[in-house]
């Protein structure tokens, strides 16, 4: 057990050293070496450029999670327990499924023009139904036991939602928090890319146009390690709190 | 006094048949019945519970019911506590609840931390923290060990003592339960069910004789 604490400290290094060794053989600007692309993402943070784009992609991202969070949920869970939504919302949620990104985001730009409004709302378009599918799982799965002693107890709506419902649906809105941010800040850099005239995307973009592939390194890496702290700061630690109880019973035995 | 009239019949209801059920305030009443016979349905029914039969009232607007459930149904991610406070209890009733249910030093546990029996008691204090007019215990003795068992039968006896108004309807398979419980006894039987027997206990007439009598009529 010892050695796999560490074996996760293997693959990486071995990767930096490979693309260190190909870099120098190969040697063209195409393949930068990793000092080079360090150095790139060095000035780029000194002259406030990257973080600059970096905050403007993070808002985006963090627009579009909450309005697709919240949208979807809410679709989720009124499909998980009526019946006749799910039978009339259903075929709209499959078509929206699969309906690619690229199409909602050029649909969407063509219609409203290169706006900001567009941007947030093709991003919660493609991922409301992925939200709302998940949801439903949850909304089917809740105990009908609780619901019945919530019932002869008078729970109040509010009750209902927040005491029952929701330790309930936690592991389903942790999952499709997971899934969503993985999948929103995809799409948030399409966006930018196609419309959009700062973030990470649009960066990408100008660094594409020159193949300057020390930029697009030094960006994707920067979001990368981004996402990451948001993973081991705030996710991780919320997931731990919320699911508590569920231990409880196994150090009592 | 509390009128129910329960009519499966009418909703083509696969397990009750047409049922009427007076309770008065007081009545402690035991509910007999081979298993799978709806015992529980009857329960969920008088409850409000089962959506093809709504409870008509009688004279009285529907009466308050504490529900004892087979399983403890505490929120597993509350405290004993938090349980208690959900249903509107106050702090001074919580405590003098969880005294008299003696789960004082457990206040504080999620459900999950309690042994059955401790769950079940958690459960009771539950169902009297909203002051029902009507308790509805579903089997309260099963898969408890004879001690835990005769612990908990007391420990109901004594509650009911202090609640003369309170009427209850116990689910139970054990007619000795009815013996040390109940006043009343229903039997529930056939297929839809009714109420095949609705009989007052007194002296010369306990429960483990006339549940005898039922088992030799064959009903």
């Amino acid at each position: 057990m010892n050695g796999s604490r560490w074996a996760c400290w293997l693959a990486l290094p071995m990767l930096v050293a490979v693309w260190g060794v190909a870099a120098l053989v190969i040697d063209t600007p195409l393949l930068p070496s990793p000092a080079a692309v360090l150095q790139t993402f060095w000035l780029a943070v000194q002259s406030g450029e990257l973080p600059h784009h970096l905050l403007v992609t993070l808002r985006r991202v963090l627009i579009s999670f909450i309005l697709a969070m919240a949208l979807g949920a809410a679709l989720g869970v009124w499909m998980g327990r009526s019946r006749m939504a799910n039978a009339v919302l259903d075929p709209l949620l499959v078509l929206f499924l699969n309906l690619p990104a690229l199409v909602t985001i050029i649909l969407l730009y063509v219609w409203f023009g290169l706006v900001e409004a567009a941007a947030v709302l093709a991003v919660v378009v493609n991922k409301v139904p992925n939200v709302a599918v998940t949801l439903r799982e949850g909304a089917r799965s809740l105990d009908p036991k609780l619901e019945q002693m919530a019932r002869v107890y008078g729970f109040s709506r509010q009750q209902r939602v927040v005491d029952v419902w929701l330790p309930q649906l936690f592991p389903y809105l942790m999952a499709a928090t997971r899934g969503g941010l993985a999948l929103i800040w995809k799409i948030v850099l399409v966006v930018e890319l196609l419309g959009r005239s700062d973030g990470i995307g649009f960066q990408l973009h100008m660094a594409f146009q020159i193949f300057d592939v020390a930029s697009i390194l030094a960006y994707s890496l920067a979001f990368i390690a981004v996402v990451q702290v948001i993973e081991l700061v705030v996710l991780q630690p919320l997931e731990r709190r919320a699911s508590g109880w569920r231990n409880a019973g196994v150090q009592h035995a | 006094m509390l009128e129910l009239r329960v009519d499966g019949a009418a909703v083509a209801h696969p397990v009750l048949g047409a049922i009427e059920v007076r309770v008065r305030a007081g009545d402690r009443i035991c509910l007999l019945g081979p298993s799978g016979v709806g015992k529980t349905t009857l329960l969920n029914a008088i409850a409000g519970l089962d959506p093809r039969l709504n409870p008509s009232p009688g004279a009285d607007s529907l009466p308050r019911v504490g529900y004892l459930f087979q399983e403890h149904r505490l929120l597993p991610w509350r405290t004993v506590r938090q349980n208690l406070a959900m249903v509107g209890a106050n702090p001074t009733e919580i405590e003098r609840l969880l005294n008299a249910v003696g789960l004082l030093d457990a206040a504080d546990r999620l459900p999950d931390q309690l042994s059955l029996g401790m769950a079940r008691r958690a459960a009771l204090a539950r169902s009297l923290a909203i002051e029902p007019d009507l308790l509805l215990l579903d089997e309260p003795f099963a898969s408890l060990d004879p001690d835990r068992a005769a612990e908990l039968r007391e420990l109901i006896a004594r509650l009911l003592d202090e609640q003369p108004q309170m009427a209850m309807i116990c689910v139970t398979h054990d007619a000795r339960d009815a013996d040390q419980l109940a006043n009343r006894l229903w039997y529930l039987a056939g297929r839809p069910a009714t109420l095949r027997w609705d009989r007052s206990l007194s002296a010369g007439a306990s429960a483990s004789l006339i549940s005898e009598e039922l088992r030799l009529l064959g009903v």
